[in-house]
């Protein structure tokens, strides 16, 4: 597969390690009363959509950027690569 | 069978052999001789030999089915001693001078095979026979047939020597690939040459032309061969064109990435010096046209698999492109067409044919007798054709002498490598056969192998398709006039009331063994493949899938689309594991790193062990030392009685810099770091998210923002990615930086109660005990000048330092170590010393920390900090991980000195029983304790801070192990820690 790097254009997957979804980025607010319910949903439960998949992958042989890559686990099609931090702080973290 | 001479007696005028050279090979230890421009399989039927191997389950005698890559049947054994390849395909074996070749899968000898009495046995051994004959006595699987099948199962065999040669890999990119370089790939290579692209234009075949270097046919003014020639040599002067003949794409894969083998030696002896045998490519590219062409089909009938007994058009190469009659009497069976064509371009070279066609309106000859309506029943020839049986229109049979027999039941497009990203191909009714209909990214097919059979329809397409792929709007080359002959072909795929017709030869899959298969229940063509391996031998069923899918069409009462096609899979043809390995092989099967100490560990005559991809001195072997114990022992007392050194510079080094560096810090391991004064180490201890241990080492803050952080050799890469993940995903404003410094900083453990002293030698600071007190850590200077760090840990329990400089200086600086400490006898020592001395300290290492342990089962379960929020706190804190008898460290020994407590055995109450449900824990780490003069370990047991003093079985039932143990405390040496603090 080839991932279009948002700083280095497209590079070869061999480049990068794969982690998984990228809910994994959706931390839980420790402090909230219901946090150990919402970590162990946050740690052990995982999509596995054959399908549109947002995942993240880091360039270890690369830039070391995590990459939040949306790709479709049936047909390998990447229809978006963003920065991981980008994408963080889109969401508000800081 | 009739003997033949051996001087190339089937030889005929024309093709494209260079008869001005002979070159010498053997066959099984037969002479003969062939040219250069020959394969194997073309050399041998031009000398008469039609015979070449026995087929894989009955010992049939076999010949060649066909004159290219999909051949099932004619594979031999190539080359002898180191180099030789079983498996290889005579029909695709260029012919060298002094090749040679030996017949495979016999007993005895090629045309007196004894395991050929499987033949007599085949109402036995049908489809599933496996799954049936071998089910009882159980017993008999392993012992009795298991190894009989081994033995007289598979092809040919291995040399068991080393490959002599080496295999390369590398990387190309293009605008456009063409894979296959027949009429359609020529013309597509052609238009996209010319528009200046770049092009890559790649062939399986030695020669590139494809069908037109077995045609007759013109192309303008010129044969097909010369036009492929004259086209080849134009490309070949164009810089953007790289042509790759001997060049097979195996497979098709993502984002227009394609695999491919060139054969840079194959057809040489030996591979010159400094090349390759094989090249694995990689290709990237933006657009591939796909003119792999089309595959002439077989039509089954009664004992249709004697040698001598080919595709129509195998024949038709060997006469036209080779120069080899197969014999002067020769046979066509065949349902369309094309089967015509072979016959008139035969009769053009004085051979005798006669056409046996299905079709009851099959066109009539003037040249040769044409048989309408008729069909081959059988057979004769017990080592090759000598007769077939033909019954007529009328009913009535006739024998036909003839020692070639060619049949065509149509050509199937080669819509292989459309399939490699699951597309499935759609059903042409006017061509009976399937095309290409879902494409991989970036792909479009050009020519037969996009259901255009005609070489004029190829042509266009050729040309068509590199406008589309590249979007050309420069005028298209002109295409030259070629013959546009239409498909006529009426779908017919096996004789009637035949059962040893034979649908794939090279697993020897019969008409009856599908129909079997069917009549057992297997409806899904999947089934009916894994059932009866139809499809499955190394050829994957190129020549047979078809027969078999119409057949189970016809007996399931469906139509050949509803019962599809199974998967295509790469790669195409069959690869060399050594390709696939390329030079990653033996000692550079995976990178080495050696330590900056490596070549002064190799002088001392070190012993290296592989830890991850380092090469790490294990121990130090002096002259008189006979076991590694002896020399283990030695280093430990020694480091303990003065002074050792141990080079610790494969520990991960993480440089973590920032105004939020101890923030960050703080949440990434469960204790905390915030309020650790600059100078100051601290021991560290990071948990996953699941709160379970991940990996423990130490961070040293050398200023405000700045600290080094230490992990496990193993997890280095793990943790780092970990803490980038942390800080790009979790807290991406945070001010903090990260780099991973292990392999800049040479650092080395000196421990001891000498270790001061060597080092007050070697530092330029003052590092006594109140200037540096345990755990300080500074940047100094040493050797009068030269940049450096200090930390004052101690893994040993000694009084010990780590030193790093810059890895450069690292050799230098081991030197000078070992000089310092001469005159306290310094002692190196290696990790098994290293892994001693920590557990006569009961530290936690990998064994410990293998991910099912908690902070609370290494015994630091107060270290979560539950003052602030740090990875892992939360879910560390769930009840499952918080039990009042949960596993705890503790320290073993045993009740009799002598006895060992190896690692990997279980703690079981001592008057209680031994079984899994009575499981007390386990032991992570055993050694024998110089020290203390007895083995030691260290393990988990339920409930163990309780439990010290107790006496305990440890037992592992698979090892033999029994031995009664005392619990006690970890810390077998200087519990109260005063040496590390002097």
């Amino acid at each position: 597969m080839i991932i279009n790097h948002p700083l280095l254009g497209p590079r070869d997957s061999a480049e990068f390690t794969y982690m998984g979804d990228a809910r994994l980025m959706d931390r839980p607010d420790p402090d909230a009363p219901d946090a150990a319910a919402a970590f162990y949903d946050y740690a052990y439960l995982r999509d596995n959509p054959a399908g549109w998949h947002r995942e993240l992958w880091f360039h270890e042989a690369g830039d070391r950027s995590w990459l939040v890559v949306t790709r479709n686990t049936v047909t390998h099609e990447i229809s978006a690569v963003e920065l991981a931090s980008d994408v963080a702080r889109a969401q508000g973290r800081t | 069978m009739k003997q033949k001479s051996m001087t190339q007696t089937n030889r005929i005028a024309g093709g494209q052999v260079d008869r001005s050279t002979t070159l010498k090979f053997s066959f099984d230890g037969k002479q003969y001789a062939g040219h250069d421009g020959d394969t194997l399989a073309s050399a041998l039927l031009a000398n008469g030999v039609r015979l070449m191997g026995r087929s894989f389950k009955y010992h049939r005698p076999r010949g060649p089915l066909t004159a290219g890559s999909e051949e099932p049947n004619a594979l031999v054994q190539l080359r002898i001693g180191a180099r030789q390849e079983p498996n290889t395909r005579a029909t695709t074996a260029e012919l060298f001078d002094g090749l040679t070749a030996t017949s495979q899968n016999r007993l005895g000898s090629l045309s007196f095979d004894l395991l050929a009495i499987n033949d007599r046995l085949s109402n036995f051994l049908t489809a599933g026979f496996y799954y049936k004959t071998f089910m009882w006595p159980k017993a008999f699987w392993e012992k009795v047939y298991e190894p009989i099948i081994r033995n007289a199962a598979g092809l040919g065999s291995l040399s068991l020597h080393d490959d002599p040669d080496v295999y390369e890999k590398g990387f190309l990119h293009c605008d456009l690939l063409i894979i296959g370089a027949g009429p359609a790939g020529l013309m597509a290579a052609l238009t996209a040459g010319r528009s200046g692209a770049d092009v890559i234009l790649a062939d399986e075949d030695f020669r590139m032309g494809g069908r037109l270097n077995a045609e007759t046919f013109a192309i303008g003014d010129a044969s097909g061969a010369d036009w492929a020639a004259a086209t080849v040599a134009e490309l070949t002067s164009m810089p953007n064109v790289r042509l790759l003949p001997r060049t097979t794409v195996i497979g098709a894969f993502d984002h227009g990435i394609y695999g491919a083998v060139e054969r840079i030696s194959d057809h040489l002896a030996t591979p010159a010096p400094d090349k390759p045998r094989q090249i694995l490519w990689r290709i990237y590219t933006q657009k591939t046209v796909l003119a792999a062409g089309a595959i002439e089909r077989p039509i089954a009938f009664e004992n249709n698999d004697r040698p001598g007994i080919m595709t129509a058009s195998a024949l038709r190469t060997y006469a036209n492109r080779f120069g080899v009659a197969v014999d002067q009497r020769n046979a066509i069976f065949t349902n369309n067409d094309d089967g015509h064509r072979t016959a008139t371009d035969l009769h053009a070279k004085g051979v005798k044919v006669t056409v046996i066609d299905t079709r009851t309106d099959a066109p009539k000859s003037q040249d040769y007798e044409v048989l309408a309506g008729a069909q081959v029943v059988n057979t004769m020839g017990r080592l090759g054709l000598t007769f077939a049986q033909v019954r007529l229109q009328g009913g009535s049979e006739r024998t036909i002498e003839c020692s070639a027999l060619g049949t065509s039941g149509g050509w199937n497009p080669n819509v292989h490598m459309t399939c490699h990203q699951r597309g499935r191909p759609t059903w042409n009714a006017d061509l009976a056969a399937f095309v290409p209909n879902d494409l991989p990214y970036g792909m479009t097919v050009a020519g037969a192998a996009m259901g255009d059979l005609s070489t004029a329809g190829a042509l266009a397409g050729g040309a068509k398709a590199a406008q589309t792929a590249l979007g050309l709007t420069t005028p298209l080359p002109t295409i030259p006039d070629a013959e546009d002959a239409p498909v006529n072909i009426t779908p017919f795929w096996y004789v009637a009331g035949s059962n040893r017709a034979w649908v794939d030869q090279q697993n020897d899959v019969t008409v009856k063994d599908v129909k079997l298969s069917h009549q057992e229940g297997f409806r899904s063509v999947e089934h009916l493949k894994r059932y009866t391996t139809l499809g499955m031998a190394t050829d994957q069923g190129k020549t047979a899938n078809m027969g078999g899918l119409a057949i189970m069409a016809e007996l399931a009462g469906k139509t050949i689309p509803e019962v599809g096609t199974t998967i295509f899979r790469p790669p195409y043809t069959p690869v060399a594991i050594g390709a696939f390995a390329g030079r990653h092989r033996g000692q550079d099967f995976h990178p080495k790193r050696l330590t900056p100490t490596h070549n002064w560990a190799a002088e001392q005559g070190a012993v290296f062990v592989e830890v991850g991809n380092w090469m790490r001195a294990q121990w130090f072997p002096r002259a008189g030392e006979t076991t590694w114990r002896e020399s283990v022992d030695r280093e430990v007392m020694a480091t303990r009685g003065s002074v050792g050194v141990c080079d610790v510079t494969t520990l991960g080094k993480v440089d973590v810099q920032g105004a939020d560096a101890a923030t960050f810090l703080n949440k990434i391991y469960c204790n905390g770091f915030a309020k650790l004064p600059v100078g100051k180490v601290r021991y560290g201890l990071m948990l996953r998210e699941d709160g379970i241990a991940m990996d423990d080492g130490t961070a040293a803050r050398l200023a405000e923002d700045h600290f080094v952080v230490t992990t496990t050799t193993a997890n280095a890469l793990p943790v780092y990615r970990h803490m980038e993940f942390v800080r790009q995903c979790l807290v991406p404003d945070m001010d903090v930086q990260l780099i991973s410094t292990t392999e800049s900083w040479a650092q080395y453990a000196v421990a001891g109660p000498n270790a001061r002293r060597v080092l007050e030698k070697i530092v330029d600071q003052d590092i006594s005990n109140d200037a540096f007190p345990f755990m300080a850590c500074a940047d100094i200077t040493v050797c009068g000048g030269l940049r450096a760090r200090l930390f004052r840990i101690s893994f040993s329990g000694e009084l010990a330092y780590e030193i790093a400089v810059p890895t450069a200086y690292g050799d230098a600086l081991i030197r000078r170590i070992m000089q310092a400490g001469a005159e306290f006898d310094i002692t190196p020592y290696g990790t098994e010393a290293l892994g001693v001395m920590r557990i006569e300290k009961g530290h936690a290492a990998g064994n410990e920390l293998n991910g099912t342990t908690s902070a609370q089962n290494l015994g630091m379960g107060r270290m979560v900090s539950t003052k602030k929020d740090s990875i892992g706190a939360v879910l560390s804190r769930r009840e499952g991980l918080n039990t009042d008898d949960d596993l705890r460290q503790v320290g073993i020994k045993p009740v009799d000195p002598a006895d060992k407590t190896p690692a990997g055995a279980h703690l079981m109450a001592a008057d209680g029983p031994v079984d899994a449900a009575h499981d007390q824990g386990y032991v992570t780490s055993a050694c024998y304790s110089p020290t203390l003069g007895h083995h030691i370990a260290l393990a988990f047991l339920k409930d163990g801070v309780n439990r010290i003093g107790e006496q305990m079985r440890l037992v592992s039932p698979l090892t033999g192990v029994d031995v009664a143990v005392e619990i006690c405390s970890a810390h077998f040496v200087d519990p109260e820690g005063v040496r590390l603090r002097g």
